[in-house]
């Protein structure tokens, strides 16, 4: 049965961002927008969440804490970069500290583009991670072992 | 076959409906109240049987932990918490499935201080002054009981309820009950130890550390517990089936709206204000009815 | 005529263990015959047990001998006193010496003094209390063999007085049998000044400055106890001409109430009621078998023995009404207290307080359900606390502190010692120990006579549960970095901890037992009835404490075992360094930490223990003029 798909709970982490994606993805989790129609949950904890949802992009000092942050989450469990900064940093990516998108870092399921990215395709990308989510959880079931943490 | 009698035949059928039947009937509550919370909001929400979603993806995620003891807490947790339940349900003293609610409570509390998260001690010291705010008030629910009908046995006090209308004299004591609910049922503003979704304080407060298969137990327990709290209502009104069931789902509903008026306030203010309430209402009303019945 | 032999071999053996203690110099030899000798008087209250039927028995002892030595002993005990105050200038304790000297003499020579009928008597409730002198005096005993050579070598400043320590310890024994087993009130407070003497000198024991205050502190308040005790046997003796607790307690007559109220305020000081409670939170300065068994399981318990013995007599009197509320307000005031106390002495010393104040509230109630409950209460309470205090000694001398905030990660510092520790907390409030039971029973006795005893119950016990699983919490926190620290444990305190949390499971299990053979019987010969608890609520009791049992050593081995679990670090906002520090400010990697709750502005002592003492002293002050007028 379908229970990942339906019942999505996010975890939103801020790497790098200048908050405007930030903006927009607490707007797409309010009433407004309203996930919890899906079943999605802003929970504040890795350790409940299944889609990790990035903005901003990844330097130095973020990386040690995305790789926790990842590796407190439990399987099966999907990334979301939100955003152009924490797809490929965009305009930043050549500044001294930032070492790229979050794909530098995790393994990254769905990307959402925008700067900064719409409400609806932020719920877009969720809805989007949900599927995936319940891709990884169907191969796990198979045998098809998910490597669920990311070394330092 | 009666479902109410005292015989072993009505006990064993109490007891497993309670088992099988109150996970549902909790979950179909906990997402009503999503639903309505939702409507109150100007929103959609989520279909009514999403926490049941949500207990079956926790049971099918990895299983992790901080320590390899702390998700023995919550099993017994949820272990007492179904047997506590069942003991209200089968009849026996009010009393002892106090003592065990507590026991029970006491494990999700050592569950929270076991791992060694600020977030989760917080919790924990969190639930402790709520569970000693609220003690109070449902140990004189239980002597309310004994004073009218002289029993502590919940199927005696059941019977009693049917004949007569215990809430005629006990409004004092039902309303400090009512009040302790909001803490019991982890409502705003006195939900400062585990807050659901939205109303984050400390992260997740106690549960921060729990994931996968044991929140879904946890979230079940919660369940069983609050069926129970709703029973506890219900003997107030037993004369009458159908006020009772109306006035239990409208305490609960009740306790939503107030979830969602109200936002959270500091340990201080709850615990004094609960303590002050329930001598006002609870033990005035102990006061009184023991000497009106000695008349 | 077997019991009278067991009885007096009761009282007669521990003294000369007491003077052997004192005269052996080798401390090997000492140490050699201590265990032997110790479970000689332990198997003898089992024998007592067994060969004491459920109606009392009374003895008569024909000895003028005794009687001049008792006298002159009773004598020398107020000379001393009087010498004490002297010596270290505190006159209040002269004058109170002087009083006590010069009552003595005058009610033995002046006025004609009568006789006792009967001296010595057994029932059950002397059974059982021989039963824990017995058992958990002997163990307290072997496992201060083992304590004392640690707490010398950690307070090298204290002068090694071992030889009276032992001494003082079995002299109590013996005292605490003799008191239990006195029919004869001038026997009885004999014994009681006894134990008043030593638990002056072995608060004292380590000599210093806040010592001496707490041992003196106790002396004055028990001996004002002690005076109030001897004026109430002497105007029994001289209205009445009895001096026989048996029949003062069946007399009937009015005249019974004057000694009866006196007798139960000496009662009230020696268990450290309100406004007496002081003394008891002072000595815990003295070594920790002295807590566990003066202070904790026997004799504040002979407070409230003698207090249920008098019960009967003051039974729906105003005096009984004003120790029920003296009662209920201790409860209250000292559980509340405890909230804020982060010394695990103290926490211990107001939560036997508070459990003291439980049973002086069923003894002012004075029915028979409360008297049941009570002498459960007394026993739970008596086994669990005794455990309590000796783990708490075990945990200061390897962690180098009592306070509860430094017991984070017992259970992995020191596994049994703070599994047994659990145990005990478990035992003083939790389902399914006895504790809880001779609560639920304690509830309802009260709420029979007034709702609003039951409602100091709820908000005390709200309290006790706050206090106690906080401290649980602490000792239950898991984390792989730190050492386990038990090595060092001597044989000795082994096996008494091993013992005591054995026994404490036991007697909740053996519950039914122990109310059908030792309580009710007791109960129904005083009171005529006896109640029980329902057949369904016993076998409940039973089934859960089984199943924890099987539960709990299972879910244990099973959960170290498993190897299914990923184990993550706690959530740190996402900068865990490794699984118990995080990257915190200016680079720096820290460690989390958490304290208690102690709520002092709410539980603060210095509010809540004034409140408490005049509130308590008002009703001494009614309790005493109702009586005297």
């Amino acid at each position: 049965m379908s229970f990942l798909k339906r019942s999505p709970w996010v975890f939103h982490y801020n790497a790098s961002s200048c908050n405007g994606c930030d903006f927009e993805l607490f707007a797409a989790l309010m009433p407004r927008y309203d996930p919890e129609r899906f079943g999605v949950i802003n929970t504040g904890n890795p350790k409940h969440a299944d889609i990790l949802l990035i903005t901003g992009s990844m330097n130095v000092r973020n990386v040690e804490v995305v790789r926790n942050l990842y590796n407190q989450m439990p399987s099966p469990k999907v990334v979301v970069a939100v955003g152009i900064c924490a797809t490929s940093a965009c305009v930043f990516a050549d500044a001294y500290n930032v070492l790229g998108g979050v794909d530098k870092v995790l393994p990254v399921d769905v990307y959402v583009l925008g700067c900064a990215v719409r409400p609806e395709a932020i719920l877009d990308g969720i809805l989007k991670a949900a599927e995936v989510l319940e891709e990884k959880h169907l191969a796990l079931r198979a045998g098809k072992a998910d490597k669920g943490e990311v070394p330092a | 076959m009666n479902p109410y009698d005292e015989s072993v035949t009505g006990i064993v059928f109490r007891v497993i409906a309670y088992v099988l039947l109150a996970p549902l009937a909790g979950g179909l509550l906990a997402g009503l109240d999503r639903k309505v919370s939702a409507w109150m909001q100007g929103r959609v929400g989520p279909p009514v049987v999403q926490p049941f979603y949500d207990v079956a993806k926790l049971f099918s995620k990895e299983k992790i932990a901080v320590n390899r003891f702390q998700n023995f807490f919550v099993f017994l947790f949820f272990l007492f918490m179904i047997f506590t339940g069942s003991l209200f349900f089968a009849g026996a003293s009010i009393l002892i499935v106090v003592f065990v609610l507590v026991l029970a409570s006491l494990f999700f509390v050592l569950a929270g201080f076991s791992v060694n998260s600020p977030y989760s001690h917080i919790g924990a010291e969190r639930e402790l002054i709520q569970m000693m705010a609220y003690d109070p008030a449902i140990i004189i629910l239980a002597i309310g009981f004994y004073v009218v009908t002289g029993s502590f046995n919940v199927g005696s006090i059941y019977q009693a309820s049917r004949e007569g209308h215990l809430i005629l004299y006990l409004p004092g004591v039902f309303a400090a009950y009512l009040y302790v609910l909001t803490i019991k049922f982890r409502k705003s503003p006195f939900d400062l130890s585990v807050s659901h979704h939205a109303h984050q304080e400390i992260v997740r407060g106690l549960t921060t550390e729990f994931s996968g298969p044991h929140l879904a137990l946890i979230e079940m327990a919660h369940w069983y517990e609050n069926i129970l709290l709703l029973g506890l209502i219900y003997l107030f009104f037993a004369f009458n089936p159908l006020i009772g069931v109306g006035v239990s789902l409208l305490a609960y509903f009740a306790e939503v709206f107030v979830d969602n008026a109200f936002a959270r306030v500091k340990w201080q203010v709850m615990f004094a204000s609960t303590w002050v309430f329930t001598i006002m209402a609870g033990v005035s009303n102990l006061i009184i009815i023991h000497y009106v019945l000695r008349r | 005529m077997q019991a009278l032999n067991i009885m007096v071999f009761l009282i007669l053996f521990p003294l000369v263990l007491a003077v052997a203690s004192l005269v052996v110099r080798q401390l090997s030899v000492r140490r050699i015959f201590a265990a032997p000798a110790n479970a000689l008087i332990a198997g003898g209250s089992i024998l007592l047990l067994l060969m004491s039927g459920g109606e009392p028995v009374f003895f008569r002892v024909e000895s003028s001998i005794v009687e001049h030595f008792i006298m002159a002993a009773e004598i020398g005990m107020g000379l001393l006193v009087t010498y004490l105050g002297l010596n270290s200038k505190r006159y209040f304790i002269v004058l109170l010496g002087a009083v006590m000297t010069a009552m003595t003499i005058v009610f033995e020579f002046i006025f004609p003094p009568a006789h006792a009928v009967h001296h010595l008597f057994i029932d059950r409730f002397s059974v059982i209390m021989a039963l824990l002198i017995g058992i958990l005096g002997t163990l307290i005993i072997n496992y201060a063999v083992g304590y004392m050579a640690e707490y010398h070598e950690h307070h090298k400043e204290v002068k090694d007085r071992r030889r009276f320590f032992g001494f003082l310890m079995y002299l109590f024994l013996s005292s605490m049998f003799g008191l239990v087993f006195s029919n004869s009130l001038k026997w009885m407070f004999f014994f009681w000044e006894i134990t008043t003497l030593c638990s002056f000198f072995l608060i004292g024991y380590r000599n210093d400055r806040e010592s001496q205050d707490s041992a003196f502190r106790a002396l004055w308040m028990n001996v004002l106890g002690g005076i109030a005790f001897s004026a109430g046997v002497a105007y029994l003796s001289l209205s009445t001409g009895i001096v026989d607790l048996d029949r003062m307690i069946h007399a009937g007559t009015p005249d019974v109430m004057i000694p009866a109220v006196l007798l139960a305020f000496a009662g009230l000081v020696k268990s450290a009621q309100m406004p007496f409670s002081t003394w008891l939170t002072g000595a815990m300065v003295a070594p920790t078998p002295v807590s566990a068994l003066l202070h904790s399981s026997t004799m504040v318990k002979a407070g409230v023995y003698l207090l249920l013995k008098v019960s009967p007599v003051l039974n729906g009197s105003p005096a009984g009404i004003c120790i029920t509320s003296i009662g209920a307000i201790t409860f209250l005031f000292t559980s509340f207290i405890a909230v804020s106390q982060s010394d695990s002495k103290r926490v211990l010393a107001y939560s036997t307080i508070s459990t003291l104040a439980l049973i002086v509230m069923c003894a002012g109630v004075g029915t028979a359900n409360a008297a049941w409950s009570a002498l459960l209460l007394i026993i739970f309470h008596a086994v669990a606390k005794s455990l309590l205090f000796l783990c708490v000694g075990v945990v200061d001398y390897k962690l180098d502190s009592r306070d509860i905030e430094d017991m984070d990660f017992l259970i992995v510092k020191m596994p049994k010692v703070a599994a047994m520790m659990n145990i005990g907390i478990a035992g003083m409030f939790l389902a399914p120990f006895g504790m809880v039971i001779s609560k639920a029973v304690t509830l309802k006795a009260l709420v029979d006579i007034h709702p609003l005893l039951g409602v100091a119950l709820a908000f005390g016990g709200g309290a006790v549960t706050f206090f106690y699983t906080k401290w649980m919490g602490k000792t239950l926190m898991v984390t792989p970095a730190v050492e386990n620290k038990e090595g060092a444990i001597s044989v000795w305190e082994w096996v008494t901890l091993v013992g005591l949390a054995f026994l404490t499971i036991a007697v909740c299990i053996s519950f039914p037992w122990i109310s059908s053979g030792l309580v009710d019987p007791y109960i129904a010969s005083v009171y005529g009835a006896s109640p029980t608890l329902e057949k369904s609520t016993l076998i409940l009791i039973v089934v859960i404490m089984t199943s924890l049992l099987v539960i709990f050593p299972i879910g244990v081995m099973y959960n170290s075992r498993r190897r299914d679990y990923r184990l993550v670090g706690p959530y740190l906002s996402g900068v865990n360094v490794d699984e118990t520090s995080f990257a915190g400010a200016m680079g720096r990697t820290l460690h989390p930490d958490t304290r208690n709750y102690y709520l002092a502005r709410w539980f603060g002592e210095p509010i809540l223990l004034q409140g408490g003492l005049l509130c308590a002293g008002f009703f001494i002050i009614i309790m005493i003029g109702v009586v005297l007028l």
